[in-house]
């Protein structure tokens, strides 16, 4: 399994690069095999490569699997992050910097935005009402009003999650 | 720092927490990393806390790194640990048991009705994430115009993130922001 921290490393928190890698280079996984477990992940709390590692490596070799697939894809990240801490500790002040980490913060929001559109292009068709007012709802009483994420998901998920149950 | 231990827990018991309903990925949660460590325990400010936001995404490796840099600035490498592991570790222990147990639920009626009922919910926590992002930090109209342009771009074209960022970061630095 020591190839696979290798291989993990290079991750980049990007789908496309973990796909490339484990589908079409090592042959890991069949491109179905792929998109289920994906799928499954992106259902899952929590960061969606984090728990695609985590599945990935234990269906390889069971526990240790999981946890060398984990640390190979959290570790190089994390002793940089560390770095990159450390540099804007001393260095946050300087206008230059703060101006272009603004500058990539609104960037960011902008490519959220986008994924947000993306994503409600087929949430409005045929005309429904209760999927676009639950996000909605969401939207306003966490970016909004800031209320504590657990308590506005407590209701929430379960109202929707009947609903869509109900409507199938 | 004396209550140092105490800070830790704090750490741990928040970001524990908050995995477990970062639903549809990390950025979900940022909403509720904000109101946590700028509104309730004042552990950064809303500039440093957008700063953070920004220095993690330009990091290689998963968004959801940013609880590393908020875990870093509160507590120092101790801190970063401690966070990280709150974060990933409760999601991680569940994302091992589904994934062993997934065949057998797989095509389920409720499996489809929960997929189906988390959207809007995700897609609300998105556009949350946004607007906190994007108020944070010091915002102009410029700023604005910037969110705008990228959204409008990245909804027509395919971008890569690093390159809509390595944009931003020049504008900014070039004082036009």
């Amino acid at each position: 399994m020591a190839f696979a921290t290798i291989s993990l490393s290079g991750f980049g928190g990007v789908l496309a690069w973990s796909r490339r890698a484990m589908v079409e280079e090592r042959k890991w996984l069949t491109p179905e095999q792929f998109n289920e477990a994906y799928a499954l992940c992106a259902f899952l709390p929590g960061g969606n490569i984090i728990n695609f590692s985590v599945v990935f490596g234990s269906r390889i070799r069971g526990l240790l699997g999981a946890a060398v697939a984990l640390a190979g894809l959290l570790g190089p990240p994390l002793i940089l992050v560390i770095v990159v801490g450390a540099v804007y500790a001393h260095y946050g002040d300087l206008p230059v910097l703060r101006r272009m980490l603004t500058g990539v913060a609104s960037a960011a929001a902008g490519l959220m935005l986008a994924t947000v559109a993306k994503m409600a292009r087929p949430l409005f068709r045929d005309r429904a009402v209760v999927g676009p007012l639950i996000a909605a709802v969401v939207f306003g009483s966490i970016g909004v009003l800031h209320w504590p994420l657990p308590l506005v998901l407590a209701v929430l998920v379960p109202v929707s999650i009947a609903y869509s149950w109900v409507r199938a | 720092m004396k209550d140092s231990g105490g800070t830790l827990l704090t750490l741990a018991g928040y970001f524990a927490m908050m995995s477990l309903f970062a639903i549809g990925g990390g950025n979900s949660a940022v909403p509720e990393m904000h109101r946590v460590a700028v509104d309730v325990q004042h552990w950064l400010s809303e500039r440093q806390f957008g700063d953070t936001f920004a220095l993690a995404q330009l990091t290689p490796g998963p968004n959801l790194i940013i609880v590393t840099l908020i875990g870093y600035h509160v507590a120092g490498i101790v801190g970063a640990l401690v966070t990280t592991v709150a974060m990933c570790g409760p999601t991680c222990v569940l994302a091992f048991f589904v994934g062993r147990a997934s065949e057998r639920f797989k095509g389920a009626v409720w499996h489809g009705a929960v997929s189906r009922g988390l959207i809007p919910v995700t897609l609300g926590l998105t556009a949350a994430s946004a607007t906190v992002v994007a108020t944070t930090s010091d915002y102009s109209w410029v700023a604005l115009g910037l969110t705008l342009g990228t959204a409008l771009t990245a909804y027509f074209v395919r971008v890569h993130p690093l390159w809509a960022f390595a944009v931003a970061a020049v504008l900014g630095a070039s004082g036009l922001i």
